[in-house]
């Protein structure tokens, strides 16, 4: 282990001498403290090292150790339920031996070493195996059947194979190998800033289904996609993101908080072992890994947080599940970048951030993905990237905004005044957008229903045309429209509160299924037609608004997913009350 | 004995070259005898080699290079906590500032604290009543957040901070309770009014404060709100008390902060600040909070004055990214003579939705609120196309929405210094004002709140 001497001290950027021998991107252990840090620039054998713990009390003189090894996570079973903070030590256990603040200089790893999981084998001896096949599972938790894989650089004969309880250094399986037999345990490790090998890069096809309405509905991600949903402070960014996590269909959940508040990692932390995933019924903790690396904790480890959790997330979606990946918030990530940039004295770039700014968002988006994953049985993953922006004073035209714009392929744009409104989710329906739609309605229509894509597309015209109306208005005054034209405006209002509004605190509303948001879109845009029928065949305007059924409609919302009767029961009340209209006109039947 | 330096070779604004030094630490705190009966303090914010650059917290002037000697101290800066803090008022680097004695210290503590574990934060849900109702019933406040008050100059934050101060109580019970006042830059006049309110009231008592004023030392504000919060910290982590915090004004500390940081020669962010100030100032936010299995906890309300009254400007726009919402107030709701100017619109408080509802406050808060909010919005709408239009262009709905937007300005939002409502009040008053609307429209009540607590008596 080489040995080098710490020359300079400025922040989180430490310079040291005699580090001839190690490599670019390897840890160091600073200072007998042993902090850990991690090479970013090499001139000579002067080495400069951001150092992922506060660096206050070093000076020069104080020796560097080199490990000789990239910054790697750990990858075992005992990731679920874990909560790390930007590289890989476990924050719990962080807590018992060192009380309620983050100490310097602890080395702990992320997977627990002594804890024993029954592994259940799913080959034999003799067995041909390739990088990738699955050697056998461990039933991590009630949901999560942690998958063990051949290592990539592993490939042969199995001679043993064991079953039962063992740890993840235990040696589970002997593989007979070209250059010999290779023992293979649980636990592997992955350089973090290094994408995980896959066999082949699929379009993705399939929705994330979110159970939020207007993201469902209007913009909808794949399952492998990648979105980002960039807002000034108080949208409802991080709202956003845990209403993803809680609620998306994702085998796998992986949440990284990077440079975010500490509370907001805590209601994680109370909440997902408390609520229950709609699907299995389990408590969504089962299916979750947290990185944490709150605004407090030191910068550089803000940087690496993000590539931790998405390496984690790869090696979930390599064992063929579908991974979600939330980093709230890339922006300060970004900033993390520009703080050492500024450090080492980096030409800057646009507003001091570095020139490689957009080719790093670039790369972390492209990690996601639908693969073909390694390994001979040919099984599918996704990894779906989901990226909060914290663009300053909201304005998209800052650089991590426009990067990141470059590369996700949906924009779920927030929007202060909606915020203002308490319309929640703020995701403005006019500047939104998603590039999965088509691609995605195609299978939404064959497993929901074939009019899935029709409705959305009227109500997005009926939305169209408010902002256009409402400029009308703001210059003549509501009555010089026609009545049609008022009858779209209150649609497109009752489509805005009824149907996009959605209370993320409400136990019902939080949460809404393909197929109910499709009846309560259905709904609104039913009495839209009825009503223009009634309008034309004499009734009066304000008749028609005053019918109770549009409070029926309003509160839709409100009804539980499995009275599917009262659901139903809103469009018969609905003819019903257009039949009375119709009669009180002595006209025909117009419902 | 600590090894004395006469070489410092540069000085520029409030930073110091000394060369030749040895075992100097980054952070550590640094002593200048600038003459025999003159020292002044420094932190390390560079340890190059044989050089060290110092940052001086009570500026340059009269600095001789030749004479200077400088002692590197081996720490970093400490606070002496006992206490005896209570009732006193200290300067920015916590030396007594009323002429009484120097406290003996419990324990001394390094300003800059370590981070707290996520995992061993307790999530902030107990209600804290303050009293004014655009606070309690929409935007509330709960133990252990870090909630600003964004203003401008001129408009009565003070007024707000130190009613706040007075009337701040959690319902049913009777802990422990004190206030830590942290003041950067103010005018003689502004902390006065603080301390004068403190103690007029009796709140001195248990109070702590740090005071820096304008014309004291700029560099020194970027320790003062380090000291207020590590004295909260002691206060409510080792005495179990329930400390509120208020420290004025940010941007005074973010300017000392573009100080240090031009004269480094530093690759500026937006508007000349540092590129680190989010870090730098979600360092100090992120101390508030609670701790499970402690009894205390630190509240924490941070004053800024918008620079023009831009709510975009990077101090401004970087608390609200790390606090925990922010009541914002407004120079029109100001003109028109409502106290407190709170634009209830635009604030927002993101821990309420624990803090409130049943148990808490009462069951139909969340929805009242709701509704309060969207009704005004609406209401705010129609009021500026009816001054556009005239008042006949409006739709009988919206007329009603009109005097709904006008009756809670002057009704809910408005109340007087002294007056302090009961969360109950602050409801009850809410459900009077509903019933200027047609019922039909409160959609985002639940119905049965709607029957149980909307007034019978409807106004002509």
């Amino acid at each position: 282990m080489a040995e080098g001497r710490i020359i300079k001290v400025s922040g989180p950027l430490v310079i040291a001498e005699g580090m001839g021998n190690a490599r670019m991107y390897d840890v160091v252990r600073v200072s007998d403290s042993r902090l850990i840090g991690e090479i970013i620039e090499m001139h000579g054998d002067k080495a400069s090292i951001q150092v992922y713990e506060e660096t206050a009390g070093l000076g020069p003189g104080e020796p560097v150790y080199t490990t000789g090894e990239a910054l790697s996570v750990q990858l075992a079973p005992g990731l679920i339920e874990a909560i790390y903070d930007g590289i890989q030590r476990p924050l719990d256990k962080i807590k018992d031996r060192v009380g309620d603040r983050i100490e310097r200089g602890i080395e702990l790893p992320g997977i627990d070493h002594e804890r024993k999981w029954y592994f259940e084998p799913r080959v034999k001896p003799g067995d041909q195996v390739e990088p990738g096949d699955i050697l056998g599972v461990v039933q991590e938790t009630t949901v999560v059947e942690h998958r063990i894989m051949v290592p990539h650089d592993t490939r042969g004969i199995v001679r043993d194979i064991k079953e039962g309880e063992f740890t993840v250094v235990d040696v589970v399986a002997t593989v007979e190998t070209d250059d010999g037999s290779k023992d293979i345990t649980m636990l592997t490790r992955w350089p973090v800033r290094r994408g995980r090998p896959y066999a082949e890069k699929l379009p993705p096809y399939a929705p994330l289904v979110t159970g939020q309405r207007i993201i469902d509905m209007f913009f909808p991600v794949a399952k492998g996609g990648a979105a980002c949903v960039p807002g000034p402070f108080g949208s409802g960014k991080t709202v956003v993101q845990h209403q993803l996590a809680r609620w998306a269909d994702s085998d796998i959940i992986v949440y990284v908080g990077c440079g975010e508040r500490g509370n907001e990692m805590t209601e994680v932390l109370m909440d997902f072992p408390e609520l229950t995933d709609p699907r299995t019924g389990e408590p969504l903790m089962k299916r979750t890994t947290l990185v944490a690396n709150t605004s407090d904790m030191p910068v550089a480890a803000r940087e690496a947080s993000i590539y931790t959790g998405i390496t984690i997330a790869e090696y979930f979606r390599d064992m063929g599940y579908n991974v979600a990946l939330m980093a709230d918030s890339t922006s300060r990530w970004a900033e993390a970048l520009r703080e050492i940039s500024g450090r080492l004295e980096e030409m800057p770039g646009e507003e001091g951030y570095p020139a490689y700014l957009s080719s790093r968002i670039a790369e972390f988006y492209e990690r996601a993905g639908r693969v073909k994953c390694l390994g001979s049985d040919g099984r599918e993953g996704t990894l779906t990237a989901i990226g909060a922006v914290s663009p300053p004073g909201g304005d998209l035209s800052e650089p991590v905004a426009q990067a990141t714009l470059r590369v996700a392929k949906v924009f779920w744009g927030l929007d202060s005044t909606l915020a203002a409104r308490r319309h929640f989710p703020a995701i403005n329906w006019l500047i939104s957008y998603s590039l999965y739609l088509e691609r995605l309605e195609e299978q939404i229509s064959k497993t929901v229903a074939a009019d899935f894509g029709d409705l959305r597309k009227e109500a997005m015209q009926i939305l169209q045309e408010e902002a256009e109306l409402e400029e009308i208005v703001r210059l003549v005054g509501v009555d010089a429209l026609s009545i049609e034209d008022r009858l779209s405006l209150e649609t497109a209002k009752s489509i805005r509160e009824d149907f996009l509004h959605q209370n993320a605190y409400h136990e019902v509303d939080t949460y809404t299924s393909l197929n109910k948001q499709r009846l309560m879109l259905k709904a609104v845009l039913d009495f839209h037609h009825s009503a223009l029928n009634a309008v034309e065949a004499g009734v009066d305007f304000n008749d028609v608004m005053k019918l109770e059924v549009r409070d029926t409609i309003a509160r839709m919302k409100y009804v539980p997913e499995n009275e599917q009767e009262r659901l139903n029961a809103v469009f018969h009340e609905m003819k019903a009350a257009f039949t009375g209209l119709a009669k009180a006109v002595g006209g025909e039947e117009v419902a | 004995m600590l090894k004395e330096y006469r070489t410092v070779t540069e000085v520029a604004g409030p930073l110091m070259v000394v060369e030749q030094v040895e075992g100097v630490k980054y952070g550590e705190l640094v002593e200048i005898e600038v003459s025999k009966d003159e020292i002044r303090r420094g932190r390390v914010l560079e340890a190059d080699g044989p050089r060290a650059l110092v940052q001086l917290f009570e500026g340059s002037a009269g600095l001789n290079l030749a004479s200077a000697k400088v002692r590197f101290l081996g720490r970093g800066i400490e606070l002496g906590v006992s206490m005896d803090m209570l009732g006193r008022v200290f300067d920015g680097f916590g030396r007594p500032r009323d002429g009484g004695p120097q406290i003996i210290p419990e324990s001394k503590v390094d300003i800059n604290g370590n981070p707290i574990n996520p995992y061993a934060r307790d999530y902030p849900s107990e209600f804290i009543q303050t009293g004014v109702s655009a606070i309690d019933g929409l935007n509330t406040l709960v133990r252990g957040q870090k909630l600003p008050i964004f203003s401008g100059s001129g408009l009565p934050h003070a007024a707000l901070a130190a009613q706040i101060a007075r009337q701040a109580r959690v319902l049913g019970t009777d802990e422990n309770f004190s206030v830590v006042f942290g003041a950067m830059g103010i005018t003689f006049e502004e902390a006065d009014y603080f301390i004068s309110d403190f103690r007029r009231t009796g709140a001195i008592e248990r109070a702590v404060l740090f005071v820096n004023l304008a014309d004291d030392p700029a560099i020194e504000r970027i320790s003062t709100p380090r000291m207020a919060l590590t004295a909260a910290e002691y206060l409510a982590f080792e005495k179990d008390m329930h400390v509120l915090v208020i420290i004025t004004d940010i941007t005074n500390y973010a300017e000392a902060l573009r100080e240090v940081s031009a004269a480094r020669m530093e690759v500026p962010g937006r508007r000349g600040y540092p590129g680190y100030m989010y870090t730098d100032l979600a360092s100090m936010y992120e101390r508030a909070g609670r701790i499970k299995g402690k009894k205390g906890s630190i509240t924490l309300i941070p004053i800024l004055t918008m620079p023009e009254d831009d709510k975009t400007h990077p101090i401004v726009d970087l608390t609200g990214y790390i606090t925990e919402g922010q009541i914002l107030l407004a120079r029109e709701l100001h003109r028109k003579g409502i106290y407190p100017p709170i634009d209830v619109l635009p604030s927002l408080s993101r821990l309420k939705d624990k803090g409130i509802g049943e148990g808490k406050t009462r069951e139909d808060h969340a929805d009242t609120m709701n509704q309060l909010y969207a009704a005004y919005a609406r209401g705010k709408d129609a009021k500026e196309l009816a001054a556009i239009l005239g008042e006949a262009a409006l739709s009988e709905d919206d007329r009603r929405f009109s005097a709904f937007a006008d009756a809670f300005e002057t009704r809910y939002v408005s109340q007087g210094n002294e007056e302090n409502r009961t969360i109950e009040q602050t409801l009850d008053l809410g459900w009077e004002l509903l019933t200027l609307l047609p019922v039909r429209e409160l959609k985002r009540i639940r119905e049965e709140y709607i029957e149980k607590y909307l007034p019978e008596t409807r106004p002509a």
